[in-house]
């Protein structure tokens, strides 16, 4: 072989050696398989709360959906961000169009790893970040609840992302960057309970950082600028700061607890934007869960504001 | 002059609040009504006793001002900026869903001021019936600045 057709074979290896390379380091990374065959039958009044405390609705319900319907979950909910504009799939029962023929794995697999049932990577849009904090269990419980739900018929359209958020396989990357199952605010030992099952709530299933936390330019959450406040993911204005540092949240705990329970802050304001719905939710839960998270906020670092102060318009 | 230069503040500040534009109105307008069901709302949390007048005077209250919002005067083209106004882009975007809005927080204050609740029982029912009004609406037709 001549020194060009060395060279040639050399760049083939080299090029071979990174599609491996790349192949092998996005590869999708499923639960071990004990993870989901140790757990207990599933118990659906448990997963009730599991399901109000994850906010499934908020995104999967039908936009204009009311009431009972919000339970049918045929996605369409339009998502622009920018990566593109996400829309929510069908997760009702339908076996065809929602996740009806899903297993306990495949569901597991993509709430905890964002690996879907055909083994591709799922968009972050999908807040697997949070949900891969979640105790198994509590998974389970929540399949078992979404069994009693109906079935809806009709897919959600596609995504509509531009390249190269298009490559799927790509994701693996980020997942390597960004999804990490720990907790992410450390608490000395002998935390009180109220607090450690508010960092499970929030952290969990509320995935309240996804919002309240501002992001890099890759889309991943600033941990060090935990709960911060960030500029809203879709449209004009922000999320509020909802530490205790300097902008943040100023109210006690019950009053923490109160707006998440009644949508008023202690000023007699109201919630507003994307958290109407979330407060909705929370309403929902058992006292003590809305107490957690009251605990929980009262004791993370304070962080100063996530979003750039607000320039006003010269009038 | 010092008098004169005072006299002068005095004049304008009166003249500015006199000419509040419509984004200074609507805040206030705003904050009467949470004032409003802040003043009942230790009632329905079983915080305080029922007091009937107390109730009624803000459930008139809160009807009067839901009477005033009429985005023709509140919301006028040209107030979707300026000033610290955190009203939404949806308001001037999308009229007649706004207006609806409208149209039920007047209807759903005008019927608890009928309904006069006579115990705290009645009154919750009035109470979440007007509250849900808040959220309903903010959700849309209102953004959150830093």
């Amino acid at each position: 072989m001549g020194r060009p057709g060395k060279l040639i074979v050399a760049a083939l290896l080299a090029g071979a050696a990174a599609a491996g390379a790349f192949w092998v380091a996005t590869r999708p990374d499923r639960l071990p398989a004990a993870t989901v065959s140790e757990l207990a039958r599933g118990d659906a009044a448990s997963g009730e709360r599991i399901f109000w405390a994850g906010g499934c609705t908020s995104c999967h319900a039908a936009p204009g959906t009311e009431g009972e319907a919000r339970l049918q979950l045929a996605g369409g909910e339009e998502l622009d961000t920018p990566f593109g504009i996400f829309v929510t799939p069908n997760i009702s029962q339908d076996p065809d169009d929602g996740i009806g023929n899903w297993s306990l794995d495949d569901f597991a697999n993509a709430m905890m790893r964002g690996v879907s049932p055909e083994g591709e990577h799922l968009y972050p849009a999908f807040p697997y970040t949070s949900y891969a904090r979640m105790r198994p269990q509590d998974v389970a419980d929540l399949f078992a609840f979404m069994k009693t739900l109906p079935a809806t018929p009709g897919a959600a359209p596609e995504h509509r992302l531009g390249f190269p958020f298009t490559i799927r396989r790509g994701l693996g990357l980020w997942k390597r960057l960004y999804l990490d199952d720990g907790p992410v605010v450390d608490f000395p030992a002998g935390a009180p309970d109220l607090v450690l099952n508010g960092r499970y709530l929030v952290e969990g299933p509320g995935h309240c950082s996804e919002c309240h936390t501002p992001r890099d330019s890759f889309g991943g959450a600033q941990k060090q600028r935990w709960l911060s406040g960030a500029p809203a993911a879709e449209g004009p204005g922000i999320v509020p700061n909802i530490t205790p540092g300097e902008g943040g949240l100023a109210w006690s705990a019950s009053e923490i607890a109160d707006y998440l329970d009644t949508g008023f802050t202690p000023e007699f304001d109201s919630v507003g934007g994307a958290m109407v719905e979330v407060q909705k939710n929370m309403a929902k839960l058992p006292q003590e869960d809305r107490d957690a998270i009251a605990a929980y906020l009262k004791a993370i670092p304070p962080h100063p504001n996530g979003y750039p102060a607000w320039q006003p318009a010269a009038n | 002059m010092r008098k004169f230069l005072l006299a002068a503040c005095g004049i304008a500040l009166a003249t500015s609040a006199a000419l509040a534009g419509p984004i200074e109105e609507r805040q206030a307008l705003m904050k009467a009504n949470g004032k409003a069901l802040g003043s009942i709302a230790p009632i329905v949390k079983g915080e305080k006793d029922f007091d009937a007048a107390l109730v009624m005077d803000a459930l008139t209250r809160l009807a009067e001002d839901a009477q005033k919002m009429d985005p023709a005067v509140l919301w006028p083209v040209g107030s979707e900026t300026g000033g610290d106004t955190t009203s939404a882009p949806a308001i001037w975007e999308e009229p007649a869903a706004f207006q609806a809005a409208i149209d039920k927080f007047q209807a759903d204050t005008a019927a608890a001021v009928q309904a006069a609740p006579a115990d705290v029982e009645a009154l919750k029912v009035q109470f979440g019936a007007i509250a849900s009004n808040c959220g309903g609406c903010h959700e849309k037709f209102r953004i959150k600045k830093g």
